[in-house]
């Protein structure tokens, strides 16, 4: 078919219709597509449109007050000023770093660190330069804050423990949540600067109380972040103040009572469990620590044999020695053995082919003098007329080797061995000489402090009690030991001997009118090879151990310790745990006992802790000016 | 088109309903970009308000042209766009990166804008040319495909995508009205429409991820999405009735990006709402009509063509931007004529009016002339 001009304007006008069509309805779609975006789906947008405008900057909830049984602050907070930088927001960096250090006069040490930080830190995670900022040199920043891109200097709370290392062990400290922490948890407060969370001991395990909710003070942003107005801002809530069974003024005096001492002592309260010292010596102090450590102190505390970084009370096990004798005297009673049983000590004692040597030539020995003057020999011979697995059953039973459900985060219990245990370890049946190893403490026999308080509570009390270290909760009181009274009676009876008889232990009598102290000295061999008895190299001494309460007649307390490579339980324990009992009948006196003490240490406590302090500043100028290369890297804090 | 006996006959004889519709558009744009900026004439609003004056002005003074003129100059421009577009590759080619705009000293030209005026002309010039008898044959068709598809080319590879889609899109519109037969366009269609999947497998991730953001730019809000999102956003927080002049947080708060320029479109209705974009919308209909209906009455087929393929122009340019806005269409950089601030687009828009009253003051004194 020929196409005339005539055909040619028809088409057009057919095609021109098609076009129009076409652009109505592209029309009638975008009117739709407004009318469902603007109309259907306000309530969405709506919503996505205020996200967008309004941001919450999250003001991090002051921690939570950790107090003693009085309600005596043990972990509080205080204000501070601290200055971070954040990494996305840097530029010019090593001039800002430089600048910064010079106005807070930053040590290298800390440079160093802060470039470490930043080094590992993603962009968004704040670096801490420095906390507890004096206010001058946080004005000093304040005013030259356009010059410093990435500096972000801010009111704050820290961390503060009045006591410093007498309570390290017991609440742990806190510190900037890592890398790894922020990934379990993705919550956005981890990340803001300055926020603490609980890195070891309560602080950790009572994280969830102590925290508290982020308020926030809510602004209108512009999407490059900068400020257009506050709105109304949400309330934060502080933690919750957690009150402890622990009684601060205990827990200090046993602390510095135990001078620059490697131990642990644990004190109860006999009538419900309460746990009045929780003590672990030498400690770091808490406060550098919540401030982010230095490598240096890190490394000169990691290096300390006195092992300062370790919690001695529940992670600290030893060999609980003779302490175990008078949960032995109370199982050999409970099995029908007749306390007025003699046994002839000659100095030792033969089981099979070997022979056991005894402390010295204590001659007729029963029950009671036995306990009293430790005498080994009495308790082998009698240990292997006793059923093994009942003797050992109930000193477990006593609390050695036993499980408490304390809040804190790392716990070992140790061991008390018996006949089934042994062959489930070691596959070998339960011998004589285990009978004679346990009967004295040693052998497999493992116990940490905490148990050496609670057996001698549950001899005082007669009652099954437990650890607690928190007020709140409920008290459910103890069931009475499976023993009869008087069984518990010899036992104690036997214990007050050994401080107030002829024992081994008389040298620490309370020296108060009408209270008397029971206890039981040990001795926990370290260097087998050697002869007992003193030893010139410190690390191979015996370890010494006491347990105690009072008053012997109607117990009050009872306190459990342990003095690492002190050497005999009577010459390094007993004292300690004779002042720290003083003091909780009398603080004057006990006070009057330390201080001429702590003088001939070199100062209390505290003064020796700044002393430390001190050091590691100087030691660390000093490795920095010498310029050595990292040994030690510092805890991700 | 008004008849008084005061208002002097060159003012009488405007095309004053198109001029008012012009103006509205105009005006609604210069109340946005006045909010855009935060409540300021400056940066914006006062200047674009002079840009469009100007180019107005120019469109007015354009009517009086003749079509014979416009016939005679036809080629001559194409072909000195084409080498614009020449020059303006050679020195991006040269300088190493993206060049849009020819420096001639005075003057930054962008040729692809006039690309887009140029291509409908020389179109309904080339088919007015052609017997009507050959429109059926090849003849009538790989002219026009080289005439598109050279400007084309050359505008993709600026890279511009947006302008060379409209480009093409406009020729398309021209060639399907000119009456080249229709299975040429189905079948094309429908071989776009075989191919995409096929190119879908065969594009590189990051191009595929780029796809399926468009198709879902919630997947990646804070990425190559967001332009998408947050235009949403502004769009739909409006509501109906909007949340008021100078109150768009989106926009005043800079989360919508490009607000006063391709995105002034979400800027406008998240202040005025439903009704202030229904209006925007039903106002741009109007002036497409108006373009639609000089089409349909032109005598000549010059102007037919010319007429409905600038209408198209201009329809294209405020359809994929709006659907571009409204999350329809993937981000391609076309600005909102009239609305959004800038020149080129002022000009383009202003260029196809200016021809197109000029061709309706033809039609109106057809009997004088002829």
């Amino acid at each position: 078919m020929r196409v005339t001009p005539a055909h040619q304007s028809l088409a057009f006008s057919r095609r021109m219709l098609l076009v129009g069509s076409a652009q109505v309805g592209l029309g009638a779609l975008l009117i739709g597509r407004l009318g469902y975006l603007g109309i259907s789906q306000n309530d969405h947008y709506r919503l996505l449109s205020e996200d967008n405008r309004v941001q919450l900057i999250p003001v991090p909830p002051r921690r939570g007050w950790i107090i003693d049984r009085h309600g005596k602050p043990i972990a509080i907070n205080r204000s501070s000023f601290r200055v971070d930088i954040i990494p996305q927001q840097l530029s010019d960096g090593p001039r800002v770093i430089r600048e910064l250090a010079q106005i807070l006069e930053l040590s290298p040490d800390e440079l160093q660190r802060v470039a470490d930080e930043l080094k590992s830190s993603r962009g968004f995670q704040p670096v801490s330069v420095a906390e507890n900022v004096p206010y001058e040199k946080y004005a000093a920043i304040m005013v030259r804050m356009t010059e410093l891109p990435g500096v972000s200097a801010a009111r704050g709370f820290n961390r503060y423990y009045p006591d410093g290392p007498a309570v390290a062990h017991l609440v742990g400290y806190v510190g900037t949540a890592s890398a790894k922490e922020y990934e379990k948890e993705k919550n956005p407060l981890l990340i803001i600067p300055g926020f603490k969370i609980g890195k070891e001991g309560l602080e950790r395990s009572l994280e969830t109380s102590l925290r508290g909710v982020p308020g926030g003070q809510r602004v209108e942003l512009t999407a490059r972040g900068k400020l257009v107005r506050e709105l109304d801002p949400k309330p934060d809530r502080s933690g919750k103040t957690v009150q402890l069974t622990i009684d601060q003024g205990v827990q200090l005096y046993a602390a510095r009572r135990m001078g620059d001492q490697s131990g642990a002592l644990v004190a109860m309260d006999v009538s419900t469990g309460d746990l009045l010292a929780y003590v672990s010596m030498p400690a770091y102090d808490p406060n550098s620590f919540s401030d982010g450590i230095g490598r240096t102190e890190w490394r000169m505390l990691s290096q300390d044999d006195h092992i300062p970084l370790l919690n001695k009370v529940t992670l600290g096990l030893y060999p609980s020695g003779s302490t175990i004798k008078p949960a032995m005297a109370l199982a050999f009673l409970e099995q029908g053995i007749d306390p007025a049983r003699r046994v002839h000590c000659a100095g030792g004692y033969q089981i099979g082919n070997r022979y056991f040597r005894c402390d010295a030539v204590h001659g007729s020995m029963d029950m009671h003098s036995a306990v009293e003057r430790s005498c080994n020999t009495y308790f082998w011979a009698t240990g292997l007329i006793a059923d093994p697995a009942k003797t050992t059953e109930m000193v477990h039973y006593l609390g050695y080797g036993e499980k408490f459900d304390l809040p804190l985060p790392n716990q070992r219990f140790g061991t008390m061995p018996n006949p089934e245990w042994l062959m489930q370890k070691y596959h070998r049946k339960w011998q004589g000489y285990d009978t004679a190893n346990t009967s004295i403490g040693q052998g497999y026999v493992l116990i940490n402090p905490m148990q050496l308080a609670v057996m001698p509570a549950r001899l005082a009390s007669g009652k099954l009690l437990k650890p607690r270290l928190l007020m709140a909760g409920s008290r459910q009181p103890a069931p009475d030991v499976a023993a009869k009274p008087e069984h518990l009676e010899i036992v104690r009876k036997a214990m007050a001997a050994v401080v107030n008889g002829s024992g081994t232990a008389v040298a620490s009598k309370l020296p108060l009118d009408g209270i008397q102290m029971a206890g039981k000295t040990g001795t926990a061999q370290v260097f087998r090879l050697g002869e007992r008895g003193h030893q010139s190299n410190w690390a191979l001494r015996d370890h010494a151990l006491f347990i105690a309460f009072a008053p012997a007649d109607k117990p009050r307390y009872a306190i459990g310790c342990i003095i690492e490579h002190g050497g005999f339980g009577a010459s390094a324990a007993a004292p300690i745990v004779r002042d720290t009992m003083t003091y909780l009948f009398d603080q004057q006196k006990a006070m009057d006992a330390l201080l001429p003490l702590e003088q001939q240490w070199g100062g209390s406590l505290a003064e020796r802790n700044a002393r430390r302090s001190a050091a590691f500043e100087a030691a660390a100028k000093f490795v920095q000016s010498q310029a050595q290369a990292k040994t030690t890297q510092p805890p991700t804090t | 088109m008004i008849s008084s006996a005061i208002i002097p006959q060159p003012l009488a004889s405007l095309p004053w309903r198109l001029i008012f519709l012009v103006l509205c558009i105009a005006g609604i744009g210069l109340l946005t970009l006045y909010s855009a900026a935060g409540g300021a004439a400056q940066p914006w609003a006062l200047k674009q308000a002079l840009i469009i004056l100007v180019f107005l002005g120019v469109a007015v003074g354009m009517s009086w042209i003749k079509e014979s003129t416009i016939k005679a100059l036809v080629f001559p421009i194409y072909g000195a766009i084409i080498l614009m577009l020449l020059l303006t590759d050679a020195m991006g080619f040269v300088g190493k990166g993206a060049q849009r705009w020819l420096d001639i000293g005075f003057i930054r030209l962008q040729p692809s804008e006039f690309m887009k005026p140029a291509i409908v002309l020389v179109l309904a010039r080339f088919y007015e040319l052609l017997p009507a008898g050959s429109i059926r044959q090849w003849r009538a068709i790989w002219p026009a495909a080289l005439m598109i598809g050279v400007p084309w080319a050359l505008i993709l590879v600026q890279p511009d995508l947006g302008t060379a889609t409209m480009v093409l899109l406009s020729g398309i519109t021209v060639m399907f009205l000119a009456g080249v037969p229709m299975w040429l366009f189905l079948g094309g269609a429908g071989l776009i429409a075989a191919a995409l999947p096929i190119a879908f497998t065969m594009m590189h991730d990051y191009q595929r991820k780029r796809v399926l953001i468009f198709m879902d730019p919630e997947s990646d809000p804070l990425g190559a999405g967001y332009h998408i999102t947050q235009s949403k956003i502004a769009i739909g927080s409006g509501g109906i009735w909007g949340k008021g002049y100078l109150q768009g947080s989106q926009s005043h708060l800079d989360y919508l990006p490009e607000g006063h320029t391709d995105f002034v479109f979400a800027t406008m209705v998240e202040e005025w709402g439903f009704i202030g974009g229904l209006v925007l919308i039903l106002a741009f209909a109007f002036v497409v009509r108006w373009g639609m209906k000089v089409a349909a009455n032109s005598r000549t087929r010059f102007g037919q063509l010319t007429a409905a393929g600038l209408t198209v122009t201009i329809f294209f340019y405020v359809t994929i931007n709006l659907m571009m806005v409204m999350g329809l269409a993937p981000v391609v950089g076309v600005p909102l004529p009239l609305v959004s601030f800038g020149g080129s687009a002022v000009m383009t828009v202003m260029l196809c009016l200016g021809v197109l009253m000029s061709l309706e003051r033809q039609q109106r004194t057809k009997s004088t002339l002829t």
